[in-house]
């Protein structure tokens, strides 16, 4: 069996992110992180894949830049990585990115399961995992908080899926493609051995044309990037004699504010 | 032509956010000079649209089959598919719920669409509807557009106000049927768990929240507790004896800073920020909370943030209205007491 995951380098969750008069979103030289949500489905594919006694493969669309999550993948344990690029493609675009993720599936042959982090804190959508579904033609699980069975050689699968304030036991069977929230594992941390065999492991590119693909025009175009405007808050700290004093100072101001 | 809103439901109800997704179809479908279709399938549904004309739907598509009952993606995406493929409609919008955003995703690539999620505001260029979303944790906002005949936008919950309910039309409903049979679904709903979490809080108007200073409670742990697993006790304690009593006369719902969850004070459903829920309540009171950059990224949309720390150099001091510096062991009980006493 095979267990696919796919990742992307984002900012350090620290870094301060701002659009330059250009117009282009930078981040300085601040180092890029593996995407924070992408922590949980990697541990969850490495988990996996060693239940079914199957392989780990972690996709990469887009530039060298998400090299580094790919090596962080690959001192996880996941075992080989690859990435999608196609240069003047708009892979921010989430079908154009959906079509190459799809053919770089097609072209690995039999997947049993692909896995996604919750979604991706750069472009703060979990669009591509639901449109990577259905380009594939398969089942949907999202936002997973526990895999509870899964048998590979039947194809079966159940899942407990978090909704607004519930959760929710599903049943379905395989390939699919799941969406794992935080909390489904304790992701480990790269060890040295990990870290050493990454840093020298050959990292395959792809393009449209290996993948035999014609790529479908972009359904939708970034316009503008913005800095948000400044908040302006005057912070006022509440005094009084006595903490029931501040505390009804409080109480007044809330009222005033028309927020209760 | 015109503007589709899928009102989602659950048990024959409209969810809390439902109706913002109607506000948010009104403010492009009068530019475009086209009207709002609710679309709203499962059990009950007709008797749902006569609420949506309430709230200014012009028309209603309901699909009452036994199918579709309960939410399941491929029944309900394959008919949304079905339903803008035929009828071409110039949006398709929804709150960002789960179940929203997993529904809009599903059927914008079954019929090659544009889509747009977490919008938080919509406005019009000549035809062209312009969408601003926050990217990057909401450092930077982008504004985007669909360059398809049909934009699908799936709305960020409380950013778009509901219509006020109060409108007098008698709704146009059509009846249609599934475009899937139930026997030919690969996935099966064994059960719903409900949750203990109480109030959701994407929904919430007012959100409580603890952090790491829920440690410390001065109400002592019982005899043999050491160390970590007696902050994991006091925290706890503190939750459910000190914050919830807040959280009860303000009808409000827990919140907790990562920090709170990776200790064990509190579980994951409750974390808000980066790798937790984004809110945006009209109040969040954060008790012992310091406010680290990934706290901040999910909370600072919020109207107006009360911060109560004994850290007076706390960075969420930096980004709340008003603060009272202090034990929260001390300041909550007092600010439940006052509460209680203006809402009586």
């Amino acid at each position: 069996m095979h267990v696919v995951t796919f990742t992307r380098s984002t900012p350090d969750t620290a870094a301060r992110v701002w659009v330059t008069e250009g117009g282009e979103v930078t981040w300085g030289n601040v180092a890029t992180v593996v995407n924070p949500w992408d922590e949980y489905s990697l541990e969850e594919t490495i988990v996996q894949a060693t239940l079914g006694g199957g392989e780990s493969t972690v996709v990469a669309i887009g530039s060298d830049l998400h090299n580094d999550a790919l090596k962080h993948s690959m001192a996880m344990g996941i075992l080989r990585a690859l990435r999608v690029d196609e240069p003047g493609v708009d892979a921010n675009d989430s079908l154009v990115w959906a079509a190459l993720a799809a053919g770089a599936i097609r072209k690995l042959g039999a997947v049993d399961l692909i896995i996604f982090g919750k979604e991706s804190v750069d472009v703060g959508t979990d669009q591509h995992s639901c449109q990577l579904a259905r380009r594939l033609g398969w089942t949907m699980l999202s936002a997973v908080s526990r895999i509870i069975e899964a048998d590979y050689a039947l194809g079966a699968i159940k899942v407990e899926k978090m909704l607004e304030g519930r959760k929710q036991i599903v049943k379905a069977t395989l390939p699919a493609v799941m969406s794992v929230m935080k909390g489904i594992n304790e992701p480990r941390y790269p060890n040295f051995l990990g870290i050493r065999k990454a840093a020298k492991a050959a990292i395959p590119v792809w393009t449209a044309a290996d993948l035999g693909l014609s790529l479908p025009p972009a359904a939708t175009s970034a316009l503008r990037y913005m800095n948000p405007p400044a908040r302006e808050i005057s912070t006022e700290i509440i005094d009084g004699a006595s903490v029931e004093e501040k505390a009804a100072a409080l109480a007044d101001r809330l009222f005033l504010e028309k927020v209760l | 032509m015109s503007v589709f809103v899928w009102i989602e439901t659950d048990n024959g109800a409209v969810v809390s956010s439902g109706w913002e997704a109607l506000g948010a179809a009104q403010l492009i479908a009068g530019g475009l000079g086209v009207d709002a279709t609710a679309i709203i399938f499962g059990a009950g549904s007709a008797a749902l649209a006569a609420e949506a004309a309430k709230f200014g739907a012009a028309k209603a598509i309901v699909c009452e089959a036994e199918d579709l009952r309960g939410y399941r993606l491929e029944a309900y995406a394959a008919l949304l598919s079905k339903l803008v493929s035929e009828r071409k409609p110039s949006a398709v919008v929804s709150v960002a719920t789960n179940r929203g955003r997993e529904l809009l995703a599903s059927a914008a690539a079954d019929t090659n669409s544009g889509l747009i999620t977490e919008a938080i505001d919509l406005r019009l260029e000549g035809d062209s509807i312009i969408a601003t979303r926050p990217v990057y944790s909401g450092k930077v906002l982008m504004e985007m557009t669909a360059n398809t005949p049909t934009t699908f936008l799936a709305v960020r919950g409380r950013s778009f106000a509901a219509p006020a309910g109060d409108a007098a039309g008698r709704p146009d409903v059509e009846s249609v049927d599934p475009a899937t049979v139930a026997a030919e679904l690969r996935t099966e709903v064994e059960d719903l768990v409900a949750e203990i979490g109480g109030a959701n809080l994407s929904d919430s108007a007012i959100i409580v929240s603890g952090g790491r200073g829920m440690a410390s409670n001065p109400a002592a742990a019982p005899a043999g507790f050491g160390g970590e697993e007696a902050n994991i006790w006091k925290a706890k304690h503190g939750f459910a004896n000190t914050l919830q009593p807040l959280a009860d006369v303000l009808g409000a719902a827990i919140g907790a800073s990562r920090a709170a969850v990776d200790a064990g004070y509190i579980p994951y459903e409750h974390q808000v920020g980066q790798t937790g829920k984004v809110v945006s309540p009209d109040l969040y009171i954060a008790c012992g909370i310091s406010g680290a950059i990934q706290h901040q990224a999910g909370m600072r949309g919020s109207k107006i943030i009360v911060a109560i720390n004994k850290d007076a150099e706390a960075p969420i001091f930096k980004l709340a209205h008003y603060g009272i510096i202090g034990d929260l062991y001390d300041v909550v009980p007092a600010l439940t007491d006052a509460l209680k006493r203006r809402l009586r």
